[in-house]
């Protein structure tokens, strides 16, 4: 089971509170967990990879272990405690004002 | 009981504003999507409780909401915009060519008889269809390939398709506008598109009288002639009575002719509101007045508008969707600013007073009337 954290804004648009937990079938990777992420919440598509390119968009980071994941290639293993449940995969906005 | 729901999308969400015909009280709902850019909602004309709103930030992109209760319960549809093939370039601030690439919806504008069917107006410059409430998505790309694309340019807030008008005599004709090409129509709902801009004149750019390269601001029309166009530009107020083939100034005695909302009375189509800005950097209003302009006589001669509108210290702005009307009668007229009011008048522009006064900076004010 694969634990995932979003933005307020994503789980407000998700209808979800707290974590989101999924099955990830085979390898646990970024692409797999949010190719996941996305087909049980059909309304965050487009919102964490852009549609066309599936392209991190600019103002989001993906962290996870204490480890900035976000420029590592989306086919890359994630680390075995993201895998394994142990730790959460987290989606993160941009602190920004205004 | 009759009355009117006014649609206010804002820098931070939408709110949803109700009242009886009287148009005293209001019920003030929201806000929807809090922290979200909400850049226009508005109804579908064949179904009140239809409601599309569209719904975007810098982190999250594009998302299109719909309601079926009016404005109470939302559901997000489809976000998915692509340009139909390869989309090339448009031209750049610069004049270099830079891609094509989806920013956001400006505008949404419902059929006027099937509330499945919507257009939607993006940055960059594009008109989109959905025949399916919203859930997908299809450009029609004869617009931006009709030949000209390649050289518009975007206007300060981005290359913005931000204007739709559907005519309600000729379903196969569409007008659309963009900042800065120009106003555009199609006579064959939406395959192919012509520039409308024969007697716009511009300043600051290399062929005043140019074929396409003009910022219109906003484009109105009254349901009844639809041939009748009326036009808020970057500078001056025009007039068509072709269809857009020709236009003529009727700025008249304006205190300035540059702002961005125009619209007309819902029963007199000769009867144009505007509010003045001063100048293309200030963009707020003369004087400190905040005065919405009424002509009578279809332009040219103009009349303040001022009781109820502040007229010492004010420096807000009136964009272009934030300016409505109501078919009750006397027709209300409703307006927001950047300072986060919303003023309504129930008596033509007479008298006006706030229906709300400490919005987010209203960004869009759309007005459904209520059987």
């Amino acid at each position: 089971m694969i634990r995932v954290v979003l933005p307020e804004h994503l789980r407000t648009l998700a209808r979800v509170e707290g974590e989101v937990t999924l099955e990830v079938e085979g390898r646990v990777t970024q692409r797999s967990v949010l190719d996941a992420l996305e087909a049980r919440y059909p309304m965050l598509a487009g919102t964490i990879r852009d549609h066309r390119t599936q392209e991190r968009r600019p103002f989001l980071r993906f962290f996870a272990c204490e480890e900035d994941l976000s420029h590592e290639p989306p086919d890359s293993p994630l680390p075995d405690a993201v895998a394994t449940g142990a730790e959460p995969y987290l989606v993160i906005g941009a602190m920004a004002g205004g | 009981m009759s009355g009117v729901r006014v649609l206010v999308g804002t820098r931070k969400g939408a709110f949803v504003l109700i009242s009886d015909a009287k148009r005293e009280r209001w019920d003030v709902g929201g806000p929807h999507f809090g922290g979200w850019e909400m850049y226009h909602l508005k109804g579908s004309p064949a179904d009140a409780n239809r409601i599309y709103a569209s719904q975007s930030t810098g982190w999250f992109g594009q998302l299109i909401q719909r309601s079926e209760d009016g404005g109470k319960t939302w559901e997000p549809v489809g976000n998915k915009f692509e340009y139909d093939g390869v989309p090339g370039t448009h031209q750049w601030y610069d004049g270099t060519p830079h891609p094509w690439a989806f920013a956001r919806v400006w505008h949404l504008e419902p059929s006027l008889d099937d509330p499945d069917t919507v257009y939607a107006g993006v940055e960059d410059a594009a008109l989109f269809r959905s025949t399916d409430g919203g859930q997908s998505w299809h450009e029609l790309s004869g617009l931006r390939s009709h030949g000209s694309g390649p050289a518009w340019q975007p206007g300060a807030g981005g290359l913005c398709l931000h204007t739709i008008l559907l005519d309600p005599k000729d379903r196969e004709r569409m007008y659309i506008a963009i900042s800065s090409a120009g106003a555009f129509r199609t006579d064959d709902a939406g395959n192919s598109w012509r520039p409308i801009n024969k007697g716009l004149h511009s300043e600051g750019i290399p062929d005043p009288d140019a074929e396409v390269g003009h910022c219109v601001h906003h484009l109105a029309m009254h349901p009844s002639r639809p041939g009748v166009l009326f036009m808020q530009k970057h500078w001056d107020v025009m007039r068509s009575d072709d269809g857009g083939d020709s236009w003529r100034e009727v700025s008249g005695n304006l205190p300035s002719d540059f702002g961005f909302a125009i619209d007309v009375h819902a029963h007199e189509p000769e009867t144009l509101y505007v509010v003045p800005i001063k100048s293309d950097s200030e963009h707020y209003p003369p004087e400190g007045k905040l005065r919405v302009y009424r002509s009578r006589s279809g332009g040219n001669e103009w009349e303040a508008l001022t009781k109820g509108l502040p007229q010492r210290d004010c420096y807000v702005n009136v964009l272009r969707d934030a300016m409505s009307v109501d078919a009750l009668d006397p027709c209300g007229v409703y307006f927001g600013t950047t300072g986060g009011q919303v003023y309504a008048s129930a008596d033509s522009g007479d008298t006006w007073s706030p229906i709300v006064r400490d919005l987010p900076p209203v960004l869009s004010v759309e007005v459904q009337t209520l059987p």
